[in-house]
Formats: structure tokens, sequence, C-alpha cells
């Protein structure tokens, strides 16, 4: 069966306080100069039809109101 | 009215729900999330508070789709009281059924205790007197901060769909503009993060909460 991966992140200009915990802690480790930290999910599946992954994101994995979608099929 | 309250897996306030239900008058049905026909009818839902489906991809994401959530909609269509409490309110956001998502506390922190809710709240709260619509109710929840697009904002402003707002100073998650619960645009469609079932009693310092079922109860009266 087809496998694809899709990609979910909060909408640009909502807060994202967790990509902001992570940005903070970073410097503490030694890495500094990062910036703009976004944490999102990674879905992976196999699909029998693909065509129909960007209703189901919309439907269920993506709530369209507050997070972007990408479909990357593999 | 005869109130009946979901249980889906991972609920954890349908009792309290139940017992709340139980103090406005007749005896509430508890109905599992597969009954389509809500224990064979009732006049008013309670989508309760905890974690359907363990909160698994978004909080209330998989529970809109039991067959219960179907009859619910149904209700909520037909101008029936429908409130949505804490995950509850998630449900009912995620259905569509309310404008807006609830996204996790601005600190990452799981927040538990009493705040101050202003029923009604005006427009610029500092400014107004709102003793007498001053509640105290308790929130217990990570994922409460409600966010709606801008222009979804000024429409709920406009039609008075901000039911209820953390008291200044009181938001506990980062919230905007302060709201803590909203209806839909007919008013009969409730859904708010804190736990109005959990303020029914003395024993527990407050009875306030009841009010918020008998708003609910008065939008059909």
């Amino acid at each position: 069966m087809p496998r694809a991966r899709v990609l979910i992140r909060p909408k640009e200009g909502i807060l994202d306080p967790q990509g902001k915990a992570v940005e903070r802690a970073l410097p503490a480790l030694g890495f500094e100069g990062i910036e703009h930290v976004r944490v999102g999910r990674m879905v992976e599946l196999e699909a029998e039809d693909p065509a129909r992954l960007s209703e189901l994101c919309e439907k269920l994995l993506a709530n369209p109101l507050i997070e972007d979608f990408e479909i990357e099929t593999l | 009215m005869i109130w009946g309250v979901l249980q889906f897996p991972g609920s954890c306030d349908e009792r309290d729900a139940l017992h709340a239900c139980g103090l406005l008058g007749a005896e509430p049905k508890l109905i599992w999330h597969e009954d389509g026909d809500l224990g064979g009818g009732v006049d008013a839902i309670v989508v309760p508070g905890g974690f359907s489906y363990g909160d698994y991809l978004r909080a209330g994401a998989i529970a809109r789709f039991s067959p219960a959530m179907e009859a619910v909609g149904e209700m909520a269509a037909a101008g029936r009281p429908v409130l949505g409490i804490c995950n509850g309110f998630q449900v009912l956001c995620e259905a569509g059924l309310l404008p807006g998502a609830l996204l996790r506390n601005e600190d990452l922190r799981f927040v538990h205790r009493q705040v101050e809710l202003l029923a009604d709240g005006p427009k610029s709260p500092a400014g107004a007197d709102n003793s007498a619509h001053r509640l105290s109710i308790p929130v217990k929840h990570g994922e409460g901060r409600y966010w709606a697009p801008p222009e979804t904002l000024d429409e709920l402003e406009s039609r008075g769909q901000i039911a209820y707002r953390y008291a200044p100073g009181q938001n506990p998650n980062g919230s905007v503009a302060d709201i803590a619960g909203v209806t839909n645009e007919a008013g009969n469609v409730l859904g708010l993060m804190p736990h109005p079932e959990h303020a029914v009693d003395p024993l527990t310092g407050s009875t306030d909460g009841l009010t918020v079922f008998r708003r609910l109860e008065r939008v059909v009266a």
C-alpha cells in the first residue's frame, strides 16, 4: 500500500508554548543562535487511496483553524 | 427537564455532572458514547470533562466522531441545551458546534485552582461593576487556552456569545480576551473550561456552578 507522511504544525501567529520552552532550554545546553522553534507532529500511514488524505487531514489529523498540514507521499 | 450526561472512554467528571444535574430536578441519565439514541431521550445534555480517548491527537478530536455526538449535534440544531465542560468544551469546538479552539496553556502547566468568572463579561472588564455576576468555580486543565481568529472574536463580542470571562488578573491559561466560555449564536450550546459541576455544594466552597446549568435551562424555558 502507498505510504505517506503527514506533517502538522501550529499556524503562523499562534503561540506555540512547546516551541518556546524548547527554544529557552537550548542556550543552557550550549546551542546558541537558534530561533523560532515550532513543535508539531508527524503521522506516518499507509493509504489505499492517497487522494483522500487531504480530506482525512482536514477532518481528523489536523484542526485547520489552528494547524497547517503537509502531505508527503513516499 | 431531564439532563443526560455523556460518558466516553477516558471521561472522569461524569459523576459530578450527574450529581449537579440531579440537584436541578429530574433524575439525570448517564449515556455511553456509543448510544446514538441518547438513553432513549433527554431534554438537555452535558459533554463532561476528562480525557476522552486519552486526549490522543488533540483533546476532543476523536470523541467528536462517536454516535452520541451525532445525536448531540441534532439536539444543538434543535435548540436544546448542550453544555460542554472542559474536555467537553474541547469536543464541542472540534465538532464545530462552537467556534474557536482550545490550545495548550501558555505556560505549559496543568492548572488546578478556584477562579473567579464574570458572567456575560462586559467588553472592558476593568471599568464595570460585575459583582452581581461574579462566579467562583474551579479550573483544572492543561489545554484550556481559548483561541479564535480576530474576525470570529469580533463576531462573538458583537453577538454577546462570550458567556464567561476570567476576572481581571485571573486568566489561568493565556486565553484570548480572558475568555472562559462561549455559546453558539442561538445561545443553547455553551462550552466553558471551568467546572461548574464541581461547584454545586457549600461543602466545596461554592454553589455558583448551578447558575451555569440554570442559564441553559432558561434558554428553552
